[in-house]
């Protein structure tokens, strides 16, 4: 009995505030990217050949987040079935997301304005209870370049 | 030191190719941070105790990526890749590599 009030009190709590911090989460990330608009990240490898870009530099952006109990739950009754695990999908959406704004606002302060060769890597640091994926860490990075005179 | 990830520089020449350098870190938290990373597993959201660990132990591993540059007399490491691996619950692997190179 007091196993199952647990249970439903971490869930109760990761619903309420993995929510919250998610929503808020998205805000932040939506307004950041509206900002930094100006300076594209792009994968190409190879950057213009002309005279004008200079100040080439590393910039980088890392980020760890975690998925909250009650989303956690959620993906374990998702595995009996199959199909798309959306709590986890919006996890890794929001690391990306973070990591590459954390990268431009690098490069934002070098008063870059183009980030070129972006690479993104992924792993998953903190291993929850089993085999359950408690936390991902994303590292986005590429050079920063000044392209206007 | 001239440190990137692209592959040619737009306004410089290489003169001089030296092969690959590289770095390497592995920390690990104390317990408390382990601790408060397992409360925000249960309200989610970012583990900043986490997210600074990985960012120091990069900072190490191109320092010393950098220091191997500096040894074999390059001034820019150019094409720098990063991998991470968990090697332990808790600690973490950091990885830098690139190309030496003398530029003129």
């Amino acid at each position: 009995m007091i196993d199952l009030i647990i249970l439903v009190t971490l869930l109760a709590l990761g619903y309420g505030f993995g929510s919250y911090a998610e929503s808020r989460h998205y805000k932040s990330i939506i307004a950041r990217e509206n900002r930094l608009r100006h300076i594209p990240a792009v994968t190409s490898r190879f950057p213009p050949m002309n005279n004008n870009s200079r100040d080439a530099e590393l910039v980088s952006g890392s980020v760890v987040i975690s998925v909250d109990y009650f989303k956690r739950f959620i993906a374990a009754l998702r595995n009996l079935v199959g199909g798309r695990v959306t709590s986890y999908e919006s996890l890794v959406d929001r690391a990306r997301r973070e990591a590459i704004l954390r990268m431009k606002a690098q490069a934002e302060q070098l008063n870059a304005d183009i980030v070129f060769n972006v690479k993104l890597e992924t792993s998953s640091i903190h291993k929850g209870r089993g085999n359950s994926i408690g936390s991902v860490e994303v590292l986005a990075y590429g050079t920063a370049l000044k392209t206007q005179q | 030191m001239l440190v990137t990830n692209i592959e040619i520089l737009p306004d410089k020449r290489i003169m001089e190719h030296l092969g690959l350098v590289q770095g390497s870190s592995v920390r690990a938290k104390h317990v408390g941070r382990d601790i408060m990373a397992g409360l925000k597993n249960i309200f989610g959201g970012e583990l900043k105790g986490y997210t600074e660990l990985l960012q120091e132990s990069r900072a190490e591993a191109m320092e010393r990526m950098i220091e191997q540059a500096e040894a074999v007399g390059a001034n820019a490491v150019l094409n720098v890749r990063f991998s991470t691996s968990s090697v332990a619950a808790g600690a973490a692997e950091l990885f830098a590599y690139g190309t030496a190179v003398v530029l003129e």
